[in-house]
């Protein structure tokens, strides 16, 4: 009860000084008469910038036979335009003392580059170029779809925990885009075309299908002037409809097995949920949200306190929630048991656990320290402009109203011990569980085809 | 939620970036900010960069007591700094963990091979940060490193090991290590093994605490919303919440490889993991520069560079290609590495190998040197462009003992390079003849 009142009184006084210290930078917004919006927030700590351009699409948009489309396209960006060779984007961007990346989730495809800040006109301007002037040439697809082939194996194909994760989803997800791997079936990438490419490049890249989020030291009407000069030339696209392909409503518990070569079990749980962007009642997103971090918030949260430390029944677990995911999606809980403990204990503790948040409403405090981490959390993200930068992207790319970024921290607050075991009895039900157990297959070693030439290096 | 990196995924691919980069501590200069030095009464060595901009606290005590210092004890260095906040004065694990999220305040541990690290991150208000910094003088001055806990880390060390088994890449890295440094202390995991874990007893975590983390041993980093008068003060809280100690002694130096090594672990992998190498470069190395720049040409500058030109962006032979030198207190490796489909291996190495010969025959070509030397002190500023940062940047400077303007003169010494240098220092510190090639997959690679 004190303690409740004292952590109050903390996040009140906290609020109100970090309001003082450093008030957050508001957040300019442009719109070009193509459809292309920027996003400017300021952030003078360094003469730095980082400019991230956001496309909507990624391998949600996809339909089997052409999974992991949006990755290859992504690989394809630096492949080439007619002003500016293969590799020459990543030549210039590292001569002016860049760093660049991009990457692809299930929503969203975006590509950053982080200058000095004086050079944005730089990365405007490749960007723009490549947004419209891809020219996908056959040849360097031929070799860049065995990199990304590479790149699964890497990730996936030899990593049996990722192979589990890949196949939970498939299974917890039957009709909705979920259902597939953002790198994109094997047999998929085997078969995928320049052509499909092109046609993937010409639906989706497009102005009116993009944001630009910039973040750093720079002055917002001046970035808007930079956008209109390399952007604003570009013509829009009349964008192809996106079916919904929902996901059906799960009607029964499912249950997989994967086997691979293995040394631990592993275990994986998610519940079919709302996120905000779909939910209906728009609170439930932020009692998930608060809900997943009962469970693995951090040292003092559940799975660290009664599975890892106390019960000692996991080496590890987590629990994972998206709250800007584009469509309805899991809540998960994963887990590797601790030595010595079978997988089978692991997943009736794990059960245990939510039965728990469905039997009884949380603790105060409990309550009340997540919220205190969320504050202090919003403070220390300030600390980042990629993740700022990375937080506007996503929220603009699946398609909600930026303000939710301000609102985060008051809905959360605002978030009640009954809300939470509210959700928890509304979704963490077993008819809509998946559950998908890894049992490792002992690691030997394999068959040897014979070779022509002399045996193996020893 | 402590989590040992082997193996343990929650959600994969929901996010792929075009390439991996290893984030390597390396300095840069350009706007550095003026770093302020001083030890407190018992010999612990602060630096401190005030930074008002964001209210908040980062602090982080580096002590030299990584896996180098395990001897025959291996995993003491990991179990030792995991158990630190498992209980402390009269709060135990619970109690330690809510007064940190509590005021939503970040404390965390790492163990290394050269450093064993302790964070803390808060928000600057007064309350707020006298909490954190209480509990953490609490958790430095009395851990009680309970029984319990110590048997049920020394599990999760165990189920990290085996982790490992099935992973190849850290199976290659553990393989690579072993052959390149033979006994000395940088062949130790981190981990230790699982014959070491089970010797270790409460008495052992006690001794290493007692040694090691203590003030002459520490380094204090501190960046944030503070003035010199507070840093000091939280400085001397700090460091007189350890023993005074000594510090730890210098390490052996790491002998040259006599020959070349092979090493090769079946894995039923789809890929072939390759790492080849051997010893590199400290940190303050004379060759530093020329080293660290001549690498950024061959393979440190990712897509651009020399290796990920001929591996991937030509061949499509691997996802992930580069070379790196890791300096660390006496020599670090210097270490190649690249994955491929087990059939290309053999194709992969030879190329590998050749990229190597050719660079340490010729060495870069004088744009690649102009274009390396633009990317390296043209992104300067983004070493620096967080509290996060800056304060990585300080615990590498106090650690390595670096000298204090090494961030004001880092450029300079990166304009200075010259393709004469870089030839001249590959030659002498990278023989292509006695290197370790380790390769981790499915048995016959030819």
């Amino acid at each position: 009860m004190s303690r409740t009142l004292l952590i109050i009184t903390w996040t009140c006084l906290v609020l109100s000084n970090a309001a003082r210290a450093a008030t957050p930078t508001p957040v300019h917004e442009y719109s070009l008469k193509n459809g292309l919006k920027i996003i400017v927030k300021e952030d003078h700590r360094a003469p730095v910038v980082v400019s991230q351009v956001w496309y909507k699409v990624g391998s949600s948009y996809e339909h089997s036979g052409i999974t992991g489309i949006s990755h290859a396209l992504e690989h394809m960006m630096f492949k080439g335009t007619r002003k500016h060779p293969a590799g020459e984007f990543s030549r210039i961007i590292s001569e002016n003392g860049g760093r660049e990346n991009a990457f692809t989730g299930q929503d969203y495809t975006a590509y950053f580059q982080q200058l000095e800040n004086s050079r944005l006109k730089i990365s405007f301007e490749l960007e723009a170029d490549r947004m419209r002037n891809l020219s996908l040439p056959a040849e360097e697809y031929a070799k860049e779809i065995q990199v990304v082939m590479e790149e699964r194996r890497l990730r996936t194909e030899d990593n049996p925990e990722a192979m589990t994760n890949e196949l939970f989803q498939a299974a917890a997800f039957v009709t909705s885009t979920y259902h597939h791997p953002v790198i994109g079936w094997m047999d998929d990438l085997r078969h995928i075309g320049i052509e499909d490419l092109r046609k993937w490049y010409q639906q989706w890249y497009a102005p009116n299908n993009a944001t630009v989020v910039v973040v750093g030291d720079v002055d917002p009407e001046q970035v808007h002037r930079l956008a209109e000069k390399y952007f604003g030339p570009l013509k829009p696209s009349v964008l192809a409809d996106l079916k919904p392909q929902a996901e059906i409503e799960q009607a029964g518990e499912r249950r997989i097995v994967v086997k691979a070569p293995a040394e631990l079990p592993y275990l994986m749980m998610g519940y079919k949920v709302p996120t905000l962007k779909t939910a209906e009642h728009d609170w439930e997103p932020y009692a998930l949200e608060v809900l997943a971090a009962i469970l693995d918030g951090g040292d003092s949260a559940r799975f660290a306190r009664d599975l890892v430390r106390g019960k000692q029944i996991a080496a590890s677990a987590s629990a994972g929630y998206d709250l800007y995911a584009r469509q309805r999606d899991l809540l998960t809980i994963d887990g590797t048991p601790a030595e010595g403990r079978e997988i089978t204990s692991l997943e009736s503790a794990l059960r245990d656990q939510i039965r728990a948040l469905r039997e009884k409403p949380v603790e105060a405090a409990e309550l009340d320290r997540i919220k205190a981490q969320v504050v202090a959390n919003a403070v220390y993200e300030r600390d980042s402009t990629f993740y700022q930068a990375m937080q506007i992207g996503i929220v603009e790319t699946i398609g909600l109203d930026r303000k939710v970024l301000d609102q985060y921290v008051d809905r959360i607050r605002a978030v009640t011990a009954q809300q939470v075991q509210d959700v928890a009895r509304r979704y963490l039900n077993d008819d809509k569980l998946t559950v998908a157990v890894l049992e490792p297959l002992p690691i030997e070693h394999p068959e040897m085809t014979p070779q022509p030439h002399a045996g193996p290096i020893r | 939620m402590k989590r040992f990196p082997a193996g343990l995924y929650a959600t994969a691919t929901a996010f792929l970036p075009l390439v991996l980069v290893l984030n390597l501590y390396c300095a840069a200069a350009g706007a550095a900010p003026a770093i302020q030095h001083w030890e407190t009464a018992h010999g612990a060595r602060v630096y401190f960069v005030p930074a008002p901009e964001l209210p908040i606290v980062d602090v982080e005590l580096v002590f030299d007591g990584g896996s180098a210092r395990d001897g025959a004890k291996g995993g003491i260095s990991q179990l030792t700094n995991t158990l630190l906040d498992d209980g402390a004065g009269d709060l135990d694990a619970d109690e330690l963990a809510e007064r940190f999220e509590d005021i939503g305040a970040q404390f965390s541990t790492d163990a290394q091979r050269d450093m064993a690290t302790v964070s803390l991150r808060s928000l600057s208000d007064e309350a707020t940060l006298k909490t954190a910094l209480d509990t953490l003088v609490v958790v430095l001055k009395s851990p009680t490193f309970p029984e319990d806990g110590l048997n049920r880390e020394r599990n999760r060390m165990l189920t990290a090991l085996r982790g490992e088994q099935q992973s190849p890449e850290a199976i290659a890295e553990k393989a690579f290590f072993k052959a390149v440094y033979g006994d000395h202390p940088y062949a130790n995991e981190v981990l230790g093994t699982p014959e070491s874990l089970a010797t270790l007893t409460r008495a052992d975590v006690v001794s290493f605490y007692r040694r090691y983390y203590v003030a002459r041993n520490a380094v204090i980093a501190i960046v944030g919303d503070l003035d010199r008068a507070r840093a000091e003060s939280t400085a001397d809280r700090l460091a007189a919440a350890l023993d005074t100690g000594a510090r730890a002694p210098t390490l052996p130096p790491v002998p040259r490889l006599e020959s070349a090594k092979t090493v090769h672990i079946d894995h039923p992998s789809t890929q072939t993991h390759v790492l080849i190498g051997q010893p590199g470069m400290k940190r303050g190395d004379p060759d530093y520069f020329a080293l660290y720049v001549g690498n950024h040409v061959l393979g440190g500058s990712g897509l651009v560079s020399r290796i990920s030109d001929e591996i991937r962006e030509k061949r499509g032979l691997a996802y992930s290609a580069y070379s790196y030198f890791f300096p660390m207190h006496v020599a670090g490796p210097f270490m190649m590495g690249l994955q491929t489909r087990t059939e290309k291996t053999s194709e992969a190495i030879a190329l590998l190998q050749k990229t190597l010969r050719k660079y340490i025959d010729e060495g870069p070509t004088a744009e690649e040197l102009k274009a390396s030397k633009q990317n390296i002190t043209g992104g300067f500023p983004l070493r620096l462009d967080s509290n996060a940062k800056i304060i990585g940047n300080l615990a590498v400077i106090g650690f390595y003992g670096l000298p204090l303007d090494y961030l004001d003169t880092f450029n300079r010494h990166v304009e200075a390079v010259s393709v004469k240098d870089i030839r001249d220092a590959f030659r002498r510190r990278i023989d292509p003849d006695d290197l370790v090639t380790v390769t981790v997959g499915s048995g016959t690679t030819n």
